[in-house]
């Protein structure tokens, strides 16, 4: 009796403490929540509409979520899934980023061409900064001096001093700039073209361009592949590219900017996100309502588990302590 | 129970020594899927992806689909070539000298059977070896698990040929085989498409394809491969063996006529 009530102890633990990718769904006006471990949906919550970028606050204790149409960040306790407040975004938010201080969120205006700096704690908005049409991309720097939004119609990558809130350059990249990250090292700064179907790789020292990486799927027609969202692994072996309606995701070597494979994925795949250990990459496909687990060491898909309709953004949460 | 292991071991003996000795006939098994899976899957490449029926877990693209469809048909040609030979062996009488032998005939022909099926498997995991070359693996538990699905597909194709062999009249009407036994068999199953996609076309050809046991002799790989059960598929090609045994060992039974005119 003991024994199977410890191994029921044993098996509830286990199920309670998995952790978990958070993914948006931007029809459905929800998050799935999935287990990494089951690699199932253990919960649906519901929250504002259209909801697109998603981040945890850096010590995992609240969830932010862009609910783009309802013109709103919301903040969410993630043990139970509730709205605890919302934060002033400015219109139409669609992607942002957290300062490493965990104060400031530099959130992405759309329709307003303007980037909005919202006090997390004060819950107020700190600066307005004017950027070029459709900000969507966001990046901040490992150091947190800089801050990148990029803008999808002027096709632009604009340098924002986190001082002074003031743009300090400019970077031309290819057409539909949609999403930057920083290298760990903070050496690098990449920014992917939608339709031009490139990443520029740019230098932060001197602002310009050091490289560009394209794309090319055997039977798939270049105006199909449209990198969108990527992550880069923790040992800095991989950066995997999500594709777009090519419905695949490039793996790239960072270390010398060639795309190494190819990984097949559901339809219309946004963004994705690591587990802890970055051993399993899951990809949030837009069209097929689905997430595609790809196993990192392998690089090969094994599973597609249904979520929300049109997924887009995810997010990685710890729960094992 | 000694004399008619040596039986089975006899012609195991005799279709090995065939096989090695037809070095044509195996290159030939091995290079028919193979020009299909890169020739044929290429142009239906389906590269943005095959939606996700079980077994499969994610997307895939056709060439991973087609794979279990072409063991299918290295199985399925095996069967037909092994029924061939029977023709043969019949028309140069060393068929009358094997059923004139002590052993029982049920015993004789499940050893023919068994010597075919043999061969089979060998043919569809070095198929399985040179899709693996171009990309297409397993893990090794569906590599295992396969082969008891092998078996009895292999009996149950070989079981028809047996059939058939003991319906043919002569050698040149195996050209009928090919064209009203493989072809709808093989095009008429789940092997090139899915049951969803046929339904498309037509839920008549849909509900053939359901009826084929071949379709369920490839499903039956198919999710073996990957390591699952599919307990239908096994019902369903178990019932077809038994069938198509029964029918051939009615069809080389001496007290019908049939046979018994025909190797004189």
């Amino acid at each position: 009796m003991r024994l199977i009530t410890l191994l029921t102890f044993t098996l509830l633990s286990t199920s309670v403490l998995a952790d978990e990718i958070w993914v948006t769904n931007e029809k459905d006006d929800t998050i799935s929540v999935i287990d990494v471990e089951s690699e199932k949906v253990i919960r649906t919550i519901e929250v504002g509409e259209r909801p697109r970028g998603i981040t945890f606050a850096h010590d995992y204790s609240v969830v932010f979520v862009c609910a783009s149409d309802s013109d709103t960040v919301q903040v969410i306790d993630p043990e139970t899934g509730k709205v605890l407040h919302e934060l002033p975004s400015g219109e139409d938010p669609e992607q942002f980023i957290l300062h490493p201080n965990n104060k400031f969120l530099y959130i992405a205006n759309e329709d307003d061409a303007i980037t909005t700096v919202v006090d997390v704690e004060s819950r107020k908005v700190v600066a307005q900064i004017d950027v070029g049409i459709e900000p969507e991309g966001m990046a901040v720097s490992p150091d947190g001096k800089t801050v990148i939004t990029t803008s999808e119609t002027t096709n632009m990558a604009h340098w924002i001093d986190v001082e002074t809130h003031k743009i300090i350059a400019n970077s031309l990249v290819d057409q539909r700039p949609r999403h930057a990250e920083f290298t760990a090292d903070g050496k690098e700064l990449w920014v992917s073209a939608e339709i031009g179907g490139t990443i520029s790789i740019f230098d932060t020292q001197t602002k310009q361009e050091k490289a560009k990486i394209g794309f090319e799927i055997q039977g798939i027609h270049k105006d199909k592949i449209q990198p969108v969202g990527f992550e880069k692994t923790k040992n800095g072996k991989y950066v995997f590219v999500a594709l777009g309606p090519s419905n695949h995701i490039a793996v790239v070597d960072p270390a010398n900017y060639k795309v190494l494979d190819y990984i097949l994925v559901g339809r219309r795949v946004w963004h994705m996100a690591f587990n802890e250990d970055h051993s399993k990459l899951f990809t949030t496909n837009g069209v097929s309502g689905d997430v595609t687990i790809i196993d990192v060491n392998s690089l090969k898909a094994t599973k597609s588990v249904k979520v929300g309709r049109f997924p887009w953004g995810a997010a990685f949460r710890p729960t094992k302590g | 129970m000694k004399y008619l292991m040596i039986g089975a071991i006899a012609i195991i003996k005799r279709e090995a020594l065939r096989f090695i000795s037809q070095k044509a006939r195996f290159i030939a098994s091995l290079v028919r899927p193979i020009i299909w899976l890169i020739v044929f899957a290429a142009g239906f490449r389906a590269a943005l992806g095959l939606s996700i029926t079980p077994p499969y877990e994610t997307y895939i693209t056709y060439e991973v689909y087609i794979v279990p469809g072409l063991c299918g048909m290295v199985q399925l040609f095996n069967a037909m070539q092994s029924s061939l030979s029977l023709v043969y062996d019949r028309e140069m009488g060393s068929m009358r000298l094997l059923l004139t032998s002590p052993i029982p005939r049920c015993w004789l022909l499940f050893s023919k059977l068994m010597a075919g099926t043999l061969v089979s498997i060998i043919q569809v995991y070095s198929f399985l070896l040179l899709a693996g070359f171009a990309g297409i693996t397993f893990s090794f538990s569906g590599y295992v698990l396969a082969l008891p699905v092998l078996l009895l597909n292999g009996l149950m194709l070989g079981a028809l040929g047996l059939f058939l062999s003991a319906t043919i009249k002569q050698l040149e009407n195996f050209a009928g085989v090919m064209n009203f036994v493989i072809f709808p068999m093989f095009f008429l199953s789940t092997a090139l498409y899915p049951l969803w996609k046929m339904a498309e076309a037509s839920t008549l050809l849909r509900d053939i394809c359901a009826f084929n046991p071949f379709s369920h002799a490839v499903e039956l790989l198919r999710f073996s491969l990957y390591g699952q059960f599919n307990g239908t598929a096994f019902i369903y090609v178990f019932c077809a063996l038994v069938l198509f045994l029964s029918a051939s060992l009615w069809g080389y039974d001496p007290a019908r006529s049939g046979f018994a005119k025909k190797s004189k």
